[in-house]
This record gives C-alpha cells, structure tokens and sequence, in this order.
C-alpha cells in the first residue's frame, strides 16, 4: 500500500482569525517574503506532496458574503500565485498551488500565470480554482458583473443555488479553456531549423477555439507547453454541485468530512460524481481538509486554541473539521479516516508557522513510523507525487500519423 | 557642475525578431534559468531594472502563425516574482496592458510584487491591442486610439487610488493592542467614465507607495501621458539628434504638470555590439544584422509592407516589381507600421535602385537600428556622451542574444563608466524608486 499523501494550507498567520496574536505569529512580516519563503521550506523540510497558497479578490471578513469592520483580525493579502513563484526557487521538491478566483479573471491571463509557475519551479506548479461564492461581494472591485445582496444564508436560497450552478458552470469552461491553452503548444513544437529558418513549427501550435456560454477564447497560449504538460487542478468540495465540478475539472479534490462516517459518504457522493461525469483516465484523488493545533503535550493545543478563542471573542468556526491534540493523536484520526478511501490530507494550520512544523516535526515522523508516509521525495514533479502520469497533449498526433 | 548619472536597464530578449537564435550560444527564451542568468547579469552590473515585455497573442503573417522568430513566453509577472527570490535590488519591471485587464487586479498584482520584492516593482503601462488581440479576452474589443490612452489614463488613475487605499501606517499588527488594520483600510470608489468601481482593496501600501511606473509611446498622446504619468519613458531615439529633440520636447512638458524635469527619466531602447578594435565591432555587427535578416525573413519583412505574398521572389534578387496592395495588411500581432505604405515602398525602390541592393540587403538598410558599436571604451564614451549632452538619461539595452547577450557589456563597458564616476559603484538605496532618484509617490493618502 502506497504511503498517504499530505498537503499543507497556507492562509494569512493561519487558520484561526485570532492566530496573528500567538505569541509565534509574525504578524509584522505576513507581507514580506521572508515569511512566505520560510514557510515554505518549513512544508518542504516536511517532505509534504503540496502547499497552497489561499487567496480572494475581496478583503478577509467574519462573516461570509458579507464585509465587515473589525480591526482586530487580519485584514489584507497577497496574490496568490505570485506567492507561489516567489516560493518557486528556494525550493526544489515541493508542489506550489495557488487559489485564483474564476468569476471576475480571464482564463489566458489565468492560464499563461500558472504555466509560468510551472516553468519556473520545473513542474511543480498547481492551481486551486475558486468560484467568486462568497465573495460575490467581490463585483463592484471591476463593475462588470452585478450580483444580487448575498448575505449569509443566500446561497441556500432557490435563487442562490440557481447562480452558485451557473458560477459553476463558468468555472467549470474556464478550466477547460486553461487546459486547452495548457495543450495548445505540442511540446515539441520549437524546432529551431536553422536549414528552412523556422523557429516554430506552426503545424505543432494550435488554436483552441472555444466558445462556451460564459466564455470564449481562440488561443494559441503565448506560454509554451508547461513542464507538467498539465499542471495539477485542485478544486475545494462540499457538495454534489462542487463534486461534479471537480469530477469533471480537477485532478484533486479537498472534501471536508467530519467523522469517518462523513468522509466515506463524501468518497461515495465523489465517485458517483466521476461516474455521472463519465471522467476516463485517472481517478480524482481525494483529499481530506483538517484545521490542526498540534502540540506535544495533551491539551495543550486545545487551551492553546481556546485562548485564541477567547481573544477573538468566539470559538473558531471552520467547514472543516477541527482538530487539536498531539501529532500522534492526529497519526490515529488520519490513519482512521483514511480507511474511507481518502488518498491523503491537506491539513490547515491553525497557527503559522507553529502548527505547520508541528505537522513537518511532530505528525510526520510518526507517520514514517508507521509506514504511512514517504521517508524521501521520489519524485521531481508535483504530478509525481501523486503518481500521476505527464499526460499527452490533447492536440498532438502521434508522429507519423500526422495528415 | 556635477556630471549626470547614467541609468541602465535590461530587457529580456525573448519574442523579438532581432533575437538571433541560430547562434550556437543562444538559449532557452522560456526556461527559468535563462531569465536568473539575465536578472543576475543586470544586478552584477547595478542596473536599475530588468524589464519584461508582454504578449497576449501569438503573432500571424498571412492569417498563419508566424514561425521565423523567437515565439513563446512566460506571464510576466510571474516570472518577476520568482525573480524576486534570486536578486536584491534588481528593479522587476513588467510591462502589463490597460485594455484586456482591470485595475483593481493590476493594482493588487504590482503591489503583491512591490511586497514580496522589497520595493522593486514597475509597471510599464501599454495601450496598443487590437481586436485580433480581444478574441482572448473577455471583453473582446477593440479601443480606438484616443480612447485607448483616455482607458490608460483612467486605469493608471484608478490603480493609484487603489494603492492609495491603505494610507502608510494603516498596517498596524499590533498583538497587544488587538489591532491589526486601521478601520476602514483599503474603501476606495472610483467612478469615472471608464471605470466605477468601489469596495475594499486588499493589499496594504507597498514599500515604494506606488510602483515605479514606466510609458513608451512616441505620439503626441504617449508623449503627454509620460510627462503627466510617468516616472520613466521607454523611448526609440536611438541617435543623437533625434534624442536631443525628443528629450527636450518630453521635458519641456512636465512643468505644467507639476513636475521637476528629472522625475521623468528618458531611457532609449538600444542595442550594442562590442569587438576588440572598431573594425572588428563593426564586422560583428554587419553579422549580427545578417543574422537576424535572414532570406527568409526578408521576403516577410517586405510583405508587411507589400500587403501580398512575395514568397516567390528571390531575396537576393531585387525588388518585387508588382505594386503594394495597400489593403488591410497581412501582419497581426505586433506594432503595425501607421502611414502610407505606398510612399515607403517607393523610397525604397529609390534606394535599392541607387545602390544596386537586393531585397535582403535592402531590409538590412532599412531595419538598421543599431546603436553602439565599437570597443569598449569607445562604447563607454559613446553612452557617456549620449546622456551628458541631454539625449537621454540612460538606457534599456535590449541584447541580441538569449540570455547571455549583457555579459560582455558588464564586464567590460560597466566598470569604464564607474571609472568615469558617471554610474553607481553600487546600489544606494533598496528601492527601484532610490536607484532612480525620483523620489516617492504623489500625494499619498494619509489617514486623518
């Protein structure tokens, strides 16, 4: 049985919105790189598959979809995927996968920033879509689009779910139009023919030609085929909709169970999600979303996070399950849950850098222990940890068959 | 009187028609380390910046992809900040256009790389797409010119506000205190005939206030954004008589700006060839030039202007003998030449006609675009001159190979002009703004 694959979720001083005021937290430095690159080296030093790097077009707030005034919580972020290349040269191993938002961006902009990333870190670039959701509050940042008030809650309403489908749907052309700009440059396509003086060989660059009901695009890309080929799409999941979405869209998948019962349930609804979808090739690989406080001693984590309650002035709320206790405590829960058929964990750090070397220094050798997680990297590419093979591009003709 | 300190820029040859691939010794113009050895070459030279241009469409001849020169780059940005990682005062400077994105994204990208950079970041804010470029975007669409450069100012306006949004001190990450942004840091609203947007921006003011932002455009339009706009102007008068009189036209705008005459800096785009007598510099660049004109490319130089397929005439034949159709043209993708084409193809007929060239001698005449040529020390003098007789400010030499095109120019023309003390020994300051010497942003919001 191949080793589980683990994943670490880098957000602001981390999860917890009170955690800048951990006495660890370096809530001075979350704009500077030193911050973002000794993180990284932290989740690299842990032999991890993948760090992502969350990001959305509108300001953080308490409460979703809506924008709030509070000044003791972080406030302000960076572009994701500029994070991620800056992470690119300091490390050598580790995937880097960026959140971008799908509602208010264009696919080529999109499309040609994660093949650069993949360029530049030799094929560990990744990518988390994210449909606008929440943040359709977002809009009047570009005054092209105009949404309705959606307060908490709206989402739930017949007139939310109606538009949360049709964002999905966008989101779902965008990603093929990224894939196809991924694809549109074969990757033997440079030819350099010093003989007929053709740098190209135009036959091997290809238009896409897409047009969607959201979206059009001719293409080709005017970024040569990335590394990875197809860099690694990972898509944050919590329902039948988002399922699909990712069975059709994504190479990973982040599910946010609560029980080993919710998590079985989620790798059923993921499945029949693949199947209604007819996805061929490669299973989508599963990945289960924990917030962790991880501390050595029993119930240190857990006063640790109450006290960051308390500054904040509730109990941290999260969509994902919320785990405090020692490393080996979570070894026990992620070894259970794992048996539900999950291929591995993105774990949420619920303090920066605290909790993330607690995963590198305390989860990870004991999981090595137990034979549960890699001892070295194997491989070179993010697809490689995973195992996933370099896919050929969509447009190429086998050599020799070519009209 | 002091002399005038030269500022020195490097642009990434990559999609270029003057970017000599076949040389043994050209590179890879996607691979990362190609844009390290570049940006370390700039910063071993204490250049102010390193500078991307932008592509959002591959360029077509003949409604086909062109396939003659280098074709394929990275996403600028991107590739800046990973750049960032590997240099410590090298400006990143990218060139990102006003048409197919919107300010509140621009805005937050260039402020994320002035964050993560230390205060390096530039903008070189570009108008020129077209419709052929549209059918990538979105928005599609086509701006005329006016409006394109009323959009660049618009967009250039709203992005400052933006940045604008977090007055310097509105960071506060105070544990203690339990505050960690002042309240209302980052509300803007912007309505303009452009663009109405308002809400709340998300990236804190970066550590030059608002990046460095650069402007090349020649017309009476380019020229009056600069001096209204601009910290820096790309321009293309490679001569010196030509330079004087661009310099001082530009300069001679600012003051109804507001503005002092040097917080614009004039670099011309140049290029260089050294050798170890003048006679060997300039057989090297009668190479050079042979190699980027190549017969094949020739015929399609010409048919840009031809506006007609001439792939049946021989390149070292003389010129096609059927008339231009001035139509719409064939070339998409790329500057297009504006005015009449039927006059140009005339000189040029003149031209060959008075000294018997062929067509790809005639292109090579025609193109010419070289700058300096010479040993080192007469190349030294020759920038020297070019920068204390008000001709420029400095330059952005755009090197003919990939990507070890300034090694010899660092190595060996670098140090002469330090010996002159006419450039930095070393960097002065962190920011791209202190190794230009224009000081900081205008006007920054503060908080009351």
């Amino acid at each position: 049985m191949t080793g589980l694959h683990l994943a670490a979720a880098l957000n602001d001083a981390g999860w917890h919105p009170a955690a800048w005021r951990d006495p660890g937290a370096r809530p001075d430095a979350l704009f500077t790189a030193a911050y973002w690159t000794g993180l990284a080296a932290e989740a690299e030093r842990g032999l991890l598959d993948l760090l992502t790097v969350e990001d959305s077009l509108g300001l953080q707030s308490a409460v979703p979809g809506v924008p709030d005034d509070r000044t003791d919580q972080v406030r302000g972020r960076l572009d994701a995927v500029l994070i991620a290349a800056l992470l690119a040269p300091g490390t050598s191993r580790i995937g880097l996968v960026p959140t971008t938002d799908t509602t208010h961006t264009e696919p080529f902009h999109v499309s040609i920033g994660i093949a650069s990333l993949d360029h530049a870190s030799r094929g560990r670039g990744g990518w988390r879509p994210q449909v606008a959701g929440a943040g359709l509050t977002d809009a009047p940042h570009f005054g092209r689009r105009v949404f309705p008030e959606a307060g908490p809650g709206w989402f739930a309403t017949p007139e939310g779910e109606l538009l949360a489908l049709g964002l999905l749907a966008e989101a779902a052309e965008f990603v093929e139009i990224v894939r196809r700009l991924w694809d549109s440059w074969e990757d033997d396509a440079e030819i350099r023919d010093t003989a007929t003086g053709r740098f190209l060989d135009r036959a091997k660059v290809h238009y896409i030609d897409f047009d969607g009901d959201h979206l059009s695009v001719r293409g080709p890309s005017i970024t040569p085929r990335p590394p990875q080929g197809q860099p690694l799409v990972t898509a944050l999941a919590h329902g039948p909709g988002p399922y699909e979405f990712a069975a059709r869209a994504a190479d990973v998948v982040y599910v946010t169970p609560h029980s080993r019962a919710d998590a079985e349930a989620a790798v059923a609804q993921v499945r029949e999600a693949e199947r209604d979808a007819a996805r061929t090739g490669e299973p989508l690989r599963i990945f289960a979303d924990l917030v962790v406080f991880l501390d050595e001693t029993p119930g240190a984590a857990a006063s640790r996070k109450a006290r960051l309650d308390d500054l904040d002035g509730a109990p941290l709320a999260s969509d994902a399950r919320i785990f405090t206790g020692t490393p080996g405590d979570l070894a026990d829960v992620l070894l259970d849950l794992r048996e539900a058929g999950l291929d591995g964990f993105r774990l949420r750090p619920g303090v920066l850098p605290a909790d993330l070397a607690g995963i590198t220094r305390g989860l990870v050798p004991i999981l090595q222990g137990r034979g549960a997680f890699r001892t070295a990297y194997e491989a070179a590419t993010l697809r490689g940890h995973l195992g996933l093979p370099r896919p050929a591009g969509r447009y190429s003709v086998p050599t020799g068959r070519r009209p | 009187m002091p002399v005038k300190q030269i500022h020195l820029a490097a642009h990434f040859p990559g999609v270029n028609n003057t970017t000599v691939w076949s040389d043994p010794r050209s590179g890879s113009q996607i691979d990362f380390d190609s844009f390290v050895h570049l940006a370390r070459t700039a910063e071993r030279g204490k250049f102010d910046f390193f500078f991307l241009a932008e592509g959002l469409r591959l360029r077509e001849m003949k409604g086909r992809i062109h396939d003659l020169d280098v074709a394929g780059r990275p996403e600028s940005l991107t590739v800046l900040s990973a750049l960032s990682a590997v240099t410590t005062r090298l400006g990143l400077a990218a060139t990102v256009n006003s048409t197919f994105n919107e300010p509140y994204e621009v805005a937050r990208r260039l402020a994320t790389l002035d964050h993560l950079s230390g205060g390096r970041a530039a903008w070189n804010v570009v108008t020129s797409y077209d419709a052929f470029t549209g059918e990538n975007f979105r928005r599609g669409g086509y701006l005329d010119e006016a409006d394109r450069y009323n959009r660049a100012r618009e967009f250039l306006h709203t992005a400052r506000e933006l940045w604008d949004s977090w007055a310097p001190r509105d960071l506060v990450a105070d544990p203690a205190a339990g505050e960690f942004a002042r309240a209302g840091a980052g509300t803007f609203a912007h309505r303009g005939t452009q663009f109405d947007i308002a809400g709340r921006f998300t990236v804190p003011r970066g550590p030059q206030g608002h990046p460095v932002i650069i402007q090349a455009g020649d017309s009476d339009e380019g020229r009056e954004f600069a001096a209204a706009d601009a910290d820096v102007i790309f321009s293309r008068h490679g001569r010196l008589d030509d330079g004087r009189a661009f310099y001082k036209d530009v300069k001679s705008r600012l003051a109804k700006y507001g503005r002092r005459s040097d917080e614009l800096k004039i670099l011309p785009a140049v290029t260089y060839v050294l050798g170890d007598t003048e006679q060997d510099a300039a057989e090297r660049a009668a190479e050079i030039r042979r190699a980027q004109v190549t017969p094949r490319n020739a015929l399609v130089f010409l048919e840009g202007f031809w506006g007609r397929d001439l792939s049946g005439y021989d390149p070292d034949g003389p010129l096609p003998d059927v008339e231009p159709d001035l139509g719409e043209g064939v070339s998409k993708g790329r500057a297009q030449f504006r005015g009449d084409r039927g006059e140009v193809v005339r000189t040029w007929r003149a031209l060959a006609a008075e000294r018997g060239l062929s067509i790809r001698e005639l292109v090579i005449e025609a193109t010419g675009r070289q700058t300096f040529i010479g040993t080192p020390r007469s190349v030294a003098g020759q920038i020297d001159e070019f920068v204390q007789s008000d001709a420029a400010d400095g330059f952005v030499f755009v090197p003919h190979l990939t990507p070890g095109g300034l090694d010899d120019l660092v190595e060996h023309v670098v140090p002469l002009l330090q010996e002159k003390g006419v450039f930095r020994a070393d960097y002065t300051g962190p920011t791209l703004r202190d190794h230009l010497g224009i000081g900081g942003p205008r006007a920054p919001k503060e908080t009351p």
